[in-house]
């Protein structure tokens, strides 16, 4: 037996629970596509409603949908962040207010009231100035764009709140030391620095968004699901079609997640990691 | 050197007077909640002094260099820089608080250099100093820039101007932090022990640049535990205890014979 040593011979450490680990989800992986082949499915019909034209229309609607009332919701968010931590009791009240009420409604139920405001309110506008009949105003994609949007800014402000909470008291300082006003040194110096904390949360709300813009359809907005329901209503391939809405969440939510990671590595600048991260 | 000085608790006509202190602190009071912190500072900081402050933790040094630029907001007593009353406007005898916009005016000519550096980690060397000037002062970047690198050059870090804060030593943010104030051309240079948080090596190089910034006639209140510094470069000390200015007077006769038997306590421990 050769004990020298200097000539030992290494053996790598073996992983038999990855191994095993592997087996089975793979084993798995294929029992469930094999239930899917043997299926009642016609795959031939997911593949040519894919790219129909009411599809890509709702396909364009949901991502124009999250886009928009994300970018409410972020709006929203930054606005009722900064007067929540506000010195100002009458700001930081208000924005108690509005994130404790857009917060406890269920989605599903505001999107309901801000379609079917007319029953309230049959008439809106600036009194004196401006007026629209309620129901020709409130469209399915404007209630769709209010109802996301703001109960977004709801959990947005919070997001917000505790970015600008995680930047140092120092940095407020040295900004209000070189005579910077509130606005100024927040647009400038914290927010650049919160975003860092912020966007990670966001990225993940985008996500959700883009999902929960699905719910636009009880107030018939014709996003890809709703796209996807009316094609089988007609055809009753309802399995078949509710593939096709999956199959472009997937690609949306993917494509999505691509964009936060380059986002996230811009608002890294500056900061130091260890290379192993 | 000695600088002549108007009484302490001078009347209000005096600070207005040609050859008026820069700083004037008439009976200045800090409490948090039942804590009084400043009890009662009366000084007079006249243009081009360096003056340095000296005393225990807790003695409300940093809270009275707060109170200069408005970090904190007074109690009681009056705070004059160049002659205007910091943090109100008298309209006829009766005084109104300033609003936020014209506190940040008042703190433009007012830089601080704070222990902890506090450069923006998300700027550039550069762009930190840019920072003020362009955001504030509205200077157009390029001139801003070219002073900028000017004044980097002037720390001794001219190679750094591309730099992040992560990327530099404690002794090089400091100097960029320094830099940092200067690019607002202040009248008066607050600093907050700019080196306790340093390494002993690293020291020196800042308060080098110190030096050679009061060679230039800046009006500094410097807070420091650096005696050497306060005895060479420092025309004044002030020595801090418990919320009050307990000796007042020339460096070198407070660091070598103090009168007061505490501030000979102090000065005896931070030797050692
Ligand atoms: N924001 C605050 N709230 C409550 N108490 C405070 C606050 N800031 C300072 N103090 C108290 O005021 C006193 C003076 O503090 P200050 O920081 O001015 O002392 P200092 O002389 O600078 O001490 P050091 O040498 O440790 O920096 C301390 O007792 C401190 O605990
Ligand atoms: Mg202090």
């Amino acid at each position: 037996m050769n004990t020298d040593p200097d000539n030992l011979v290494i053996v790598p450490r073996r992983h038999y629970g990855r191994l095993i680990g592997a087996a089975l989800v793979l084993l798995a992986l294929a029992a469930i596509v094999h239930a899917f082949v043997v299926g009642q499915i016609e795959w031939s019909y997911v593949g040519r409603f894919l790219t129909v034209r009411t599809i890509m229309e709702g396909l364009a609607n949901t991502i124009v949908m999250a886009i928009l009332a994300m970018v409410l919701g972020l709006a929203l968010g930054v606005l009722f962040a900064i007067m929540r931590l506000s010195a100002n009791p009458v700001l930081s009240t208000t924005a108690l207010g509005y994130i404790w009420f857009f917060r406890a409604i269920p989605v599903l139920l505001q999107l309901l009231l801000w379609y079917n405001l007319a029953l309230v309110f049959p008439t809106i506008g600036i009194p004196g100035i401006a007026s629209w009949k309620t129901v020709d105003a409130m469209t399915p994609f404007v209630a769709a764009l209010l109802g996301l949007g703001i109960q977004q800014g709801a959990f947005t402000a919070e997001v917000v709140r505790a970015g600008l909470l995680s930047v140092d008291q120092g940095q407020y300082e040295a900004a209000q030391t070189l005579g910077m006003t509130r606005l100024q040194l927040l647009r400038r110096i914290i927010m650049p620095q919160a975003m860092r904390v912020i966007v990670p949360p966001v990225g993940n709300e985008f996500i959700g968004m883009v999902k929960l813009t699905s719910l636009a359809s009880v107030v018939q907005f014709a996003e890809v699901l709703h796209s996807a329901q009316s094609i089988y209503y007609a055809n009753s391939r309802v399995i078949e079609l509710l593939l096709v809405a999956a199959f472009w969440y997937l690609i949306v939510v993917t494509v999505l997640s691509l964009i936060q990671g380059r986002v996230e590595a811009y608002f890294e600048r500056g900061v130091a990691r260890s290379p192993g991260r | 050197m000695e600088t002549s000085l108007p009484p302490v608790g001078a009347v209000d006509a005096d600070h207005l007077a040609p050859g008026a202190p820069l700083v004037l602190a008439r009976n200045v009071q800090k409490h948090f909640g039942a804590v009084k912190v400043l009890k009662g500072i009366d000084l007079a900081v006249q243009k081009g002094e360096v003056l340095c402050i000296i005393g225990p933790s807790g003695s409300g040094k940093s809270t009275f260099l707060r109170c200069i630029n408005q970090l904190e907001r007074i109690d009681g007593g009056a705070l004059f820089v160049s002659g205007e009353r910091v943090g109100f406007r008298q309209v006829g005898n009766q005084l109104h608080e300033l609003d936020d916009k014209a506190i940040a005016r008042q703190r433009r000519s007012i830089g601080m250099v704070f222990q902890r550096f506090n450069l923006f980690p998300h700027l550039t060397a550069t762009q930190n100093i840019i920072e003020g000037p362009v955001q504030v002062l509205k200077q157009p970047a390029a001139q801003a820039r070219e002073r900028a690198h000017a004044l980097l050059e002037r720390v001794g870090l001219a190679d750094k101007r591309d730099a992040y804060p992560s990327q530099l030593s404690g002794g090089q943010q400091q100097r960029v932090a320094i830099a940092r104030s200067l690019a607002m051309q202040p009248e008066l240079l607050l600093f907050d022990e700019p080196t306790s948080a340093l390494d002993p090596e690293l020291v020196a190089e800042v308060l080098l640049v110190m030096r050679d910034l009061a060679l230039t006639g800046m009006t500094m209140i410097v807070v420091t535990h650096e005696l050497g510094f306060a005895r060479d470069v420092g025309h004044r000390v002030a020595f801090m205890d418990q919320g009050q200015i307990v000796e007042l007077g020339p460096s070198q006769a407070i660091l070598t014979e103090p009168k007061e038997a505490r501030t000979r306590a102090f000065i005896k421990a931070v030797r050692h």
